[in-house]
């Protein structure tokens, strides 16, 4: 799949941000005035700033209200919903903690439910969809939760909780990488199945319908991305996690520090979700004779 | 609602015939011609006398090659549009509203007025049935002519799909895959009709007749009717030649 930069930063800023109002939500840290008024401004920042990013993904945008209305049967449609309520519950939560340094408990913890739920909605639209089998594995919807999670730990300054997060979120992608590689043979779709010429013998294509590329090559049949994803696969692992979790347990904890631990997510958080789209491979590049 | 419908009153959609098509793209060029004037926004073509023209098209022809060990290669010219699923994943994604399954006849759709253009929908068709229009910036997809065949201010002949229509070789079949008596159930009977990529779980409407098997493939049956015919005829030099050759024949 094509590793459009507006996806990208919207489901890695978004997830980062419905994290930290995760925590935030259970008073953690217990913060009022303006502090809270930080925490919060980062917190909205990432997750409307990710909301806002998968709007440029939008080739008619002046339509994007109508997003709102299909919650019955679309997870696209769900997320809207979702994060939309999150967002004006939490802000109403933040402005009692920043102008009446009053914490209203059970709005903490409803939108901090909200939130996880949001971010659920959000990998289930990939992970709803049958044609990209690498998305399609049971442990998506976990991977996104345990990366919000971890990340939004790191933010609100968990150091425990966030370096357990943060190893276990490592663990959980190298298993989602290794059972990735695997997915797309395990779901039986081939040349043969597409085409349903197998009984003639093993099938090639041999003349492309159009000469140059289209959309749908463009869009799903990306493979120049691939090309370094054993390196970044890599980077990702380490800076992801391994490295975070390592400043955070092994060195008296800091400003700049924290910093460093953070920019270091970051960049894993990104080299990771490029990759999640990259190395994306859908059926309908069977039809292609390419993956 | 992007619900699907239970059942659909008709199931309208084609048969394919792989046997016949001959590849020449004729339906491609009479479906874009049809459907950039009519149904939704035209069918723009970007950078078309460029490096690298791409264009919005419903209806794409592959050819492929099949080939078992030991015998000769089979070409098959494989027409490709959308499949008109029962269990359509491209309608149920959708966040706007925008995508629809007719319950009257089965036909998937798209409401430009409601498409936001976020491709979602082209993500969950494994077919690649679906393409975004790079200029109007909505969902363009086969509409099965919904425009052409309750159209009747056209003459009855023409009340079938464009591709249909134009096809020369008689590949393409329209008709309601829920009357066993219509034209395309019993081809599709007659020929073990085909669903593409069953374990998608789309179930598909459209059918594919697979090509009849070939004598000349080598595989199973060994005899070759136009064997004897094709045969290298001996060239026969005459003159000095025809003696030398005989000569040197005979030492």
């Amino acid at each position: 799949m094509h590793p459009a930069p507006s996806v990208i930063i919207f489901t890695s800023l978004s997830g980062l941000g419905f994290g930290l109002i995760f925590f935030l939500g259970f008073a953690m840290p217990e913060v009022t005035g303006w502090s809270a008024f930080w925490y919060y401004f980062v917190a909205f920042a990432l997750s409307v700033g990710g909301l806002l990013a998968s709007v440029g993904h939008l080739k008619n945008p002046k339509n994007a209200i109508h997003a709102f209305s299909q919650w019955q049967t679309s997870w696209l449609s769900r997320e809207g919903v979702m994060s939309v309520l999150t967002l004006v519950l939490v802000a109403a939560y933040a402005i009692g903690l920043i102008f009446f340094s009053t914490r209203i408990g059970w709005l903490g913890w409803l939108g901090a439910v909200m939130a996880l739920i949001t971010v659920f909605t959000t990998s289930k639209i990939y992970n709803q969809l049958k044609t990209v089998p690498r998305w399609a594995m049971p442990i998506t919807p976990g991977l996104f939760l345990t990366y919000a999670l971890s990340g939004g730990a790191l933010l609100a300054g968990q150091v425990e909780t966030a370096a357990i997060l943060l190893i276990v979120l490592t663990l959980m992608q190298i298993a989602a990488w290794q059972m990735g590689d695997k997915a797309f043979g395990a779901a039986g779709s081939t040349i043969e199945s597409a085409t349903g010429l197998g009984n003639l013998g093993k099938v090639r294509l041999l003349e492309s319908p159009h000469s140059s590329p289209n959309y749908l090559m463009k869009e799903m049949v990306h493979v120049v991305g691939r090309k370094h994803s054993q390196k970044l696969r890599w980077i990702a692992g380490i800076t992801l996690g391994l490295v975070p979790a390592a400043l955070l347990l092994l060195l008296p904890l800091t400003y700049p520090l924290a910093l460093v631990a953070v920019v270091s997510h970051l960049v894993g958080l990104f080299a990771a979700r490029w990759l999640f789209f990259a190395e994306a491979e859908h059926v309908v590049g069977l039809y292609y004779d390419k993956r | 609602m992007t619900a699907l419908p239970a059942q659909t009153e008709k199931k309208l959609g084609l048969a394919i015939d792989l046997d016949t098509c001959v590849g020449c793209h004729a339906c491609v060029i009479n479906c874009k011609e049809w459907n950039t004037s009519n149904y939704g926004a035209p069918l723009s073509d970007k950078d078309a006398y460029g490096a690298e023209p791409m264009g919005t098209f419903l209806n794409r022809i592959h050819t492929y090659e099949a080939k078992q060990e030991g015998c000769n290669a089979q070409t098959v010219h494989f027409p490709k549009s959308c499949l008109h699923c029962d269990d359509a994943p491209c309608v149920t994604v959708c966040p706007t509203g925008a995508s629809y399954k007719r319950q009257e006849d089965g036909i998937v759709l798209v409401n430009e007025d409601r498409c936001m253009g976020c491709g979602l929908c082209a993500w969950a068709c494994p077919y690649g049935a679906r393409e975004l229009d790079q200029e109007a910036g909505v969902m363009k997809k086969c509409t099965l002519c919904v425009d052409r065949i309750y159209n009747e201010n056209l003459p009855e002949e023409d009340r079938t799909p464009a591709c249909v229509r134009t096809c020369p070789a008689g590949a393409r079949h329209f008709g309601d895959f829920n009357d066993p008596e219509s034209n395309v159930s019993k081809m599709s009977a007659e020929r073990g009709g085909l669903a593409l990529m069953a374990e998608q779980g789309t179930a598909p409407v459209n059918r594919y007749l697979p090509p009849r098997p070939k004598t000349d493939t080598g595989a199973g049956n060994k005899i070759d009717l136009l064997a004897p015919y094709l045969d290298p005829m001996e060239e026969k030099a005459g003159g000095f030649l025809g003696w030398l050759d005989k000569a040197l024949e005979k030492i």
